[in-house]
């Protein structure tokens, strides 16, 4: 039995088929994502998802950030954005961790949460010149 | 009566006006279909978005550290009104409908002694308010220029209500909007953003589905991220279906000014060949009994 997987972003849904296996970048670490899985709704960070079948990775996709909903049967990725890593530029992902660095350089370093979302920011732009790259 | 010349030059003017409306009524029409696919592409997140909202909401309900984005300040003394119109005139009523409902709802509001805030978005719901409202008004925005409406530039507009709502500047955010209800009805809507208010759906399958949701990180964590971006989706939304029901709108208004433009050209037409014959008749008289007094 096949995991549903649906990849939606807010302009559009961008995925929806059933895979065998899905990688998914959770906040707290890679999680994979078989049929039967306990539901659960999580964070992510930025990072790849991976679709595997046939024991293969057949897909890989960026993601900057969003959430999951994980349930017995399918699997729903509710992505800020994504991309298909091929169609991924360095230069684009570079761009952004500069001006993630140089917001974070100019808040105040009492603002945690403005800390925060501007390290979320530099973490997503590396794990997107990293999906480049690879 | 009017000389013939006069005339020709009126049934010239019309002729014209009705090519320019015609014209704009394709273009709307065409518009229309593409602003429908985006605010149609756009559902799906937000449906599993309303989901996870729903699963998270019950099992923070109740709890002291629930966010303040989903329960509210406690008070109901400041209300922030959002009001999405269109950036152009010229699509009947449709501008007019939003902003005569929000200044009802400024009015009511003030009238029960609350203070009313007003965000405009697009230029025409600020040019409405701002003869008698302006004192009120706190902030507008336009995306006069743009093509396409990017979720990116609907999120700043959530960013500055989440911002506000930390400084306590507000209590309730309402959006006043154009509803898109078909093509050619557009219906101004009020939605009440923060708190947001819970669709009920389904409450047997909600309870039953809720307590068995595991959280990772943990439920709070993932509220205070997933709250903002719900805001910014119910926007998004509320705007493209503005988007949707100006050109709708604008099409309906110019289909009609096209069919008026055709009618007045008949009446002057007509008009213009009683003249003409009238002409003639006049001056074979002339010819006529000017040869009989010979």
């Amino acid at each position: 039995m096949p995991v549903a997987l649906e990849i939606v972003s807010p302009e559009k849904l961008l995925l929806s088929r059933n895979v065998e296996m899905v990688v998914i970048p959770a906040s707290e670490g890679e999680m994979g994502v078989l049929p039967n899985h306990a539901p659960m709704i999580v964070l992510l960070r930025g990072g790849t998802i991976a679709i595997h079948e046939g024991g293969k990775v057949t897909d890989r996709l960026y993601v900057s950030g969003g959430f999951a909903e994980i349930t017995p049967e399918r699997c729903t990725v509710l992505a800020d954005e994504a991309v298909p890593t091929s169609e991924l530029s360095r230069a684009e992902g570079e761009r952004r961790l500069s001006a993630a660095e140089a917001e974070y350089n100019a808040t105040d370093k009492n603002d945690v949460p403005s800390l925060d979302a501007a390290m979320d920011r530099m973490q997503s732009a590396r794990a997107m010149i990293e999906a480049a790259a690879a | 009566m009017a000389s013939l010349k006069a005339l020709r030059a009126r049934i010239n003017s019309v002729k014209s006006t009705r090519k320019i409306t015609s014209a704009m009524k394709m273009v709307a029409a065409s518009k229309l279909r593409r602003a429908q696919q985006q605010a149609e592409a756009a559902r799906p997140y937000a449906e599993r978005m309303e989901r996870m909202l729903s699963a998270l909401a019950a099992s923070v309900q109740g709890s002291p550290t629930a966010p303040r984005m989903l329960a509210g300040t406690g008070n109901d003394k400041v209300h922030l009104l959002i009001v999405i119109t269109a950036d152009r005139g010229l699509a009947g009523a449709f501008n007019t409908n939003v902003g005569r409902a929000a200044r009802n709802l400024a009015r009511r509001l003030m009238a029960e002694g609350k203070t009313v805030k007003i965000i405009t978005v697009g230029r025409k719901g600020r040019d409405y308010l701002r003869r008698e409202l302006a004192a009120n008004i706190v902030g507008d925005i336009s995306f006069a220029g743009k093509k396409k409406i990017d979720f990116a530039d609907v999120q700043a507009i959530g960013m500055q209500a989440v911002e506000m709502l930390g400084r306590d500047e507000f209590d309730i955010a309402t959006v006043v909007y154009n509803r898109f209800a078909s093509v050619i009805s557009q219906i101004p809507t009020e939605l009440q953003i923060i708190p947001p208010l819970m669709t009920e759906t389904g409450p047997v399958e909600q309870t039953t589905a809720q307590a068995i949701y595991e959280f990772e990180p943990d439920e709070e964590t993932i509220l205070a991220k997933l709250l903002p971006k719900n805001l910014a989706i119910q926007l998004y939304r509320a705007q493209l279906e503005s988007g949707a029901g100006e050109h709708g709108a604008r099409m309906t208004a110019m289909d009609n000014a096209t069919r008026n433009a055709g009618e007045a050209i008949n009446k002057l037409t007509l008009n213009y060949n009683r003249t003409r014959q009238a002409n003639i008749t006049r001056e074979l008289i002339e010819i006529i009994s000017g040869a009989e007094a010979l």
